[in-house]
């Protein structure tokens, strides 16, 4: 109980950094799964060409190996930025690709009767996907694009590895002052803990209120 | 993508011409950024032979060659230990006896929710395990408890009636497992495992943190030798087609036996998702976000 009372700031710390990259990772890997699902949907064949190889490689490529090409890699091409947002650039561009995939399953859920009525009123596909599919699509991703933002979360935990100040990487400073390193995960597993309760019992609602049982 | 035509009529000829133009503008975006991105290779001095040189040495093509064994052989073993674990807990979580049933349930609930990183670390550094074994040992973990919701799932999704039928025909509990529900919910749930696997083969990189001597921990030795004027480009442009490629076999594999599943007269038109990295989500019907 010690590691957390006298360390309470170290830990604070590590915990909202671990909720601003998460956060933060959120919305970007949202904005852009959206926009890729839209490619892959999309009547034009070099969209979901696009689309598709961003899912694939994104997907398939280790988040270690992403988090040090961004990390590492990028400031060789004289790109300097804070690690802070490096990290949110590879973990959102990470988890936009299973959001997409989320959305994707999503818009097949939608019975193919409601874009054709949607098209005989004269509806672009703009309009149709936006007005019509989108917004049923919503309500049955819910779940899944809440296990991708706990995965996100969770993940975040590498970015603690590459030196971004977040809750993993409290142990390091908390095992340099000498406290006992079992308490000092026990702590970091609780805070963990608080953040996928709360994206979950968040999700929980959302999905009572807007979900639809098909 | 015939699947997708709910949202656009087949395009008529105007249609057609429009979509070919939206088609160039897309394909010139995407070239001139790939333009753009090899000119800054070019201006920052990746492709100047200092930093290539390096993988002309056998000595660090050995050095790479003994990464990627370290990084297969860590995949080896955790899948094997996931498989058997995952195993164990689906036992534990489908046991008649409640307090197993909650044991197994707590166990599976606790490990997922974890991030498989602070497990690694936990093993690595409080329990003061070697590398290997405490990457191993996290993955196992981590994958295990996941694979046994899969398994659960699968030995859910084959049809009651089998169930029924073979308690009818007085086998025990286990018999009734052996003989007809795990044979046929192991083909349902192959796709689903191996996808898993697939997120194991990934979280092998996760070595590199706790200085196993992995693939990209090899790479990362590569990179940053001064003598070769720190190649981290050129490392990254090596070791990320390699990695990225055994995923994406292996994610194909897992495709490919869904297809030819679903195309088999034997088995049913179940299909087993693959269970959530630690959801806690009650009652997930759309079960996608495999990571």
């Amino acid at each position: 109980m010690d590691v957390l009372t006298d360390n309470f700031s170290t830990y604070a710390e590590g915990f909202l950094g671990t909720v601003e990259l998460t956060f933060f990772s959120s919305l970007l890997a949202l904005a852009l799964g959206f926009l890729m699902a839209g490619f892959r949907v999309a009547p034009v064949g070099a969209l979901r060409a696009i689309g598709t190889v961003w899912v694939t490689v994104l997907r398939n490529t280790p988040l270690t190996l992403l988090f040090f090409a961004v990390l590492l890699g990028l400031p060789r091409f004289g790109l300097v930025l804070p690690f802070t947002v490096f990290a949110v650039l590879a973990l959102g561009c990470y988890t936009s690709a299973f959001i997409c995939e989320a959305l994707r399953s999503g818009i097949n859920t939608v019975p193919r009767g409601q874009g054709e009525a949607a098209r005989s009123l004269g509806m672009s596909f703009g309009q149709t996907l936006t007005v019509v599919i989108l917004p049923q699509a919503f309500r049955t991703v819910i779940p899944p694009v809440g296990s991708t933002l706990i995965a996100l979360a969770k993940n975040s935990a590498i970015a603690g590895a590459f030196s971004v100040t977040e809750l993993l990487s409290t142990y390091k400073t908390l095992s340099e002052l000498g406290y006992n390193i079992v308490w000092t995960f026990v702590w970091i597993a609780v805070g963990y803990l608080i953040i996928t309760l709360t994206i979950s019992a968040l999700f929980n609602v959302l999905e009572k209120r807007y979900g639809v049982a098909r | 993508m015939t699947d997708s035509t709910a949202l656009y009529d087949i395009p008529g000829p105007r249609t057609r011409r429009r979509h070919r133009l939206y088609g160039a503008v897309a394909t010139l975006a995407i070239l001139a950024l790939l333009g753009w991105i090899v000119h800054l290779l070019f201006e920052t001095g990746q492709f100047t032979a200092a930093k290539w040189t390096p993988f002309e040495y056998k000595g660090i093509q050995e050095l790479l060659l003994r990464g990627l064994g370290n990084t297969l052989k860590a995949f080896a073993y955790a899948s094997v230990l996931s498989l058997l674990l995952g195993g164990l807990l689906a036992c534990g979580r489908l046991s008649d006896h409640a307090p197993v049933r909650w044991v197994s349930t707590l166990l599976v609930e606790f490990f997922r929710a974890m991030p498989v990183l602070v497990m690694i670390f936990f093993i690595f550094v409080a329990l003061k395990v070697q590398p290997l074994p405490a990457l191993v040992a996290g993955l196992t973990l981590y994958n295990g408890s996941v694979l046994a919701e899969v398994f659960r799932a699968g030995v859910h999704s084959v049809d009651r009636g089998q169930r029924e039928a073979a308690y009818a025909l007085g086998l025990r509990k286990t018999q009734v497992m052996t003989y007809v529900l795990v044979p046929q919910a192991v083909r349902a749930m192959l796709p689903a495992i191996i996808s898993q696997l697939v997120v194991a083969l990934k979280d092998t990189s996760l070595g590199y943190l706790i200085t196993y001597e992995e693939f990209l921990h090899a790479g990362k030795l590569i990179a940053s030798n001064l003598d070769y004027d720190l190649p981290f480009i050129p490392v990254v442009m090596v070791i990320s087609p390699i990695y990225i490629g055994l995923c994406m076999l292996l994610s194909w594999f897992a495709t490919w036996v869904a297809r030819r599943q679903r195309r088999s007269p034997k088995t049913e038109a179940v299909e087993v998702a693959p269970a959530e990295p630690g959801t806690l989500l009650p009652g997930d019907p759309a079960a996608t976000g495999r990571m």
